[in-house]
């Protein structure tokens, strides 16, 4: 098997729909309980965003690969042990492995088992596509979302506290200490963007900046197409 | 358009209340409590208005350009320079600069222009703009300058210097608010009449006091609310339910226990509730539509404020009662709906054939 399958059609509308046309936040207004509550800094977006995708990749696999082997009637609770068997998985792995991490997630990591969108994936594509596809959905999917929570993390830590990436060499390493940055220095923070309703802010701010953008898109190609068109009948 | 034949019970707009004059009449209202903000305040109060007010129509004009709007046409209907205005006169008197200009970006960008503007915001801007800032700013919406007359207080330009950089030494010229020392009193566990030793009635209700820009002159805020009711402006009955409300439970508690809970009196006279009953509570877009529904909302911000007041985390519920209200408004709505000309509250035609 090829990897420049993967640049074929098919696979390049699963990965555009994944991370843009389709994205689980922007598009689906999907799986906004982990999205608000952990996103208070880009590093715990990244981190919730890296987990849920672990988990989505693994189970839309599973999902796929026993397609013909469960039945109808009953998928549903089956897809839910599913996903509840790999989560908790995520949940040991991080917690032995990346304890820091896990202390700042751990409440949330549980969460991801309740993530419809993970559900959502392996109903509405996993169960009625082959392997390969599937697990591609299962990464575009989980990269658009990682990409919104970090976006979204990002904005409120700049925000709310005038930094970035704080605690960054909690979750990658040592290594990656240089991601941590100080936005606006003597910075007494601007506290609801922390909290909560930030959240709710933030998001509402890039669902409105993703239809601005699509909505020029469209009209830019409406306009190309017009342009097309007058010049194929003048000449 | 020039409908100049009009038949039936419509209300002509020009002679009669227009969202201009409304607007208008409700900022000549406030006028005089903001006077005498300024007044004892002194020229850091004034300052403070007129950042809040001209930031407020900047960002207006900004939202509205984007939106595709004329900026001019809409400016003029007053909605931002009234919101401006309520903004400061929630602020403390001598808050920094950027306060006032975060409050106002506050209350017309993410308060009213992202729902689409004036008549579709849940909640009302000026309320959203003070408990944004309170719990994001708790030391700078907290510092209490004392009264004091305008000319004995700092000049026109050390004052710019207060506004700009803030106050060299603000223990020796701010303290705590009735409510807020209540508050701190009772976790040193004083009783009322201990805390309140010094407090005087006359002067609460005078306004003069420690407390936001605009809000401590009880009697003017009065005054002003009633001419308010009497030119048509706002009915009765949100302010009476408001204020009923609070009292009723003011005065069981206090007969109860007078040394754990405020008399009428001081919660009357004390913190935004004046302003908030007649002004903010009355706002036509955050509040239900019927008589029976504005009854409810006020009953349901004097309870929520006697409950924040007495045991809440914060000394002053106005802001947090109004939001909570505000939020609860297309629930009263969908229940209690007013009666369409010819039905029954219900939605069914009259019953013609029975009445005689």
């Amino acid at each position: 098997m090829k990897l420049s399958i993967l640049l074929s059609a098919p696979y390049r509308k699963i990965a555009a729909d994944g991370l843009w046309h389709n994205n689980v936040v922007l598009s689906q207004n999907l799986a906004l309980c982990p999205l608000l509550a952990v996103t208070g800094t880009a590093t715990n977006g990244l981190g919730m965003g890296l987990a849920t995708m672990v988990v989505m990749v693994a189970s839309n696999a599973i999902v796929s690969a026993s397609r013909h082997l469960i039945p109808g009637e009953i998928r549903i609770p089956v897809f839910v042990l599913l996903i509840a068997v790999l989560v908790t998985l995520v949940d040991l792995l991080l917690n032995a492995w990346m304890h820091e991490l896990h202390k700042v997630l751990g409440l949330f990591i549980p969460l991801i088992v309740t993530n419809c969108v993970i559900l959502g994936r392996a109903e509405s594509f996993a169960s009625k596509q082959p392997l390969l596809p599937s697990l591609w959905d299962g990464l575009m999917m989980g990269a658009g979302f990682t990409l919104a929570m970090v976006t979204l993390g990002a904005g409120r830590e700049i925000i709310g506290s005038g930094s970035l990436f704080m605690n960054a060499s909690v979750l990658l390493g040592e290594s990656f200490r240089f991601m941590e940055t100080t936005v606006i220095p003597d910075y007494q923070g601007f506290l609801i963007m922390i909290l909560p309703p930030g959240g709710f802010i933030m998001l509402g701010f890039m669902v409105a900046g993703k239809r601005l953008i699509d909505l020029k898109l469209a009209n830019r190609k409406l306009a190309i197409h017009a342009q097309l068109q007058s010049a194929g009948a003048v000449s | 358009m020039n409908n100049t034949a009009i038949s039936g019970p419509h209300i002509a707009a020009s002679n009669s209340n227009s969202t201009n004059q409304i607007m208008r009449k409700v900022i000549l209202a406030l006028l005089p409590a903001t006077g005498f903000g300024i007044v004892i305040f002194g020229w850091p109060a004034l300052y403070l208005c007129l950042i809040s007010v001209g930031s407020a129509l900047a960002f207006e004009a900004v939202c509205l350009q984007c939106r595709g709007l004329k900026p001019g046409h809409y400016l003029a209907d007053g909605s931002a320079l009234l919101t401006g205005l309520l903004v400061a006169l929630s602020l403390p008197a001598w808050a920094p600069w950027w306060i006032a200009i975060l409050g106002s970006a506050i209350a017309i960008v993410l308060g009213k222009q992202v729902y689409g503007g004036l008549g579709q915001n849940p909640f009302n801007p000026a309320m959203l703009a003070r408990v944004a800032l309170l719990i994001s700013f708790p030391v700078e919406m907290t510092t209490w300058v004392n009264p004091g007359l305008i000319l004995l207080g700092p000049g026109p330009i050390d004052s710019l210097a207060i506004i700009i950089s803030g106050v060299a030494n603000p223990d020796a010229v701010s303290g705590a608010t009735t409510l807020g020392s209540v508050k701190t009193g009772f976790s040193l566990n004083q009783t009322l009449p201990g805390i309140l030793y010094d407090y005087s009635g006359w002067l609460a209700l005078l306004g003069w006091e420690r407390g936001s820009l605009g809000e401590t002159s009880s009697l003017l805020l009065l005054a002003s609310g009633l001419w308010l009711w009497r030119q048509g402006v706002i009915q009765w009955y949100t302010p009476a339910a408001l204020l009923g409300t609070l009292s009723v439970l003011a005065l069981l508690s206090h007969w109860i226990d007078p040394q754990h809970f405020l008399s009428v009196w001081v919660h009357l006279n004390s913190g935004a509730l004046m302003l908030v009953a007649f002004f903010i509570a009355t706002d036509y877009v955050t509040s239900p539509n019927t008589r029976l529904g504005q009854l409810i909302f006020g009953a349901g911000c004097g309870l929520l404020i006697f409950v924040i007041r007495s045991w809440g985390g914060y000394p002053e519920g106005t802001g947090f009662a109004i939001l909570l209200m505000n939020a609860l408004t297309p629930v009263i709505d969908h229940y209690i709906k007013p009666r369409i000309y010819g039905r029954y509250r219900n939605g069914k035609p009259l019953d013609l054939g029975q009445t005689e």
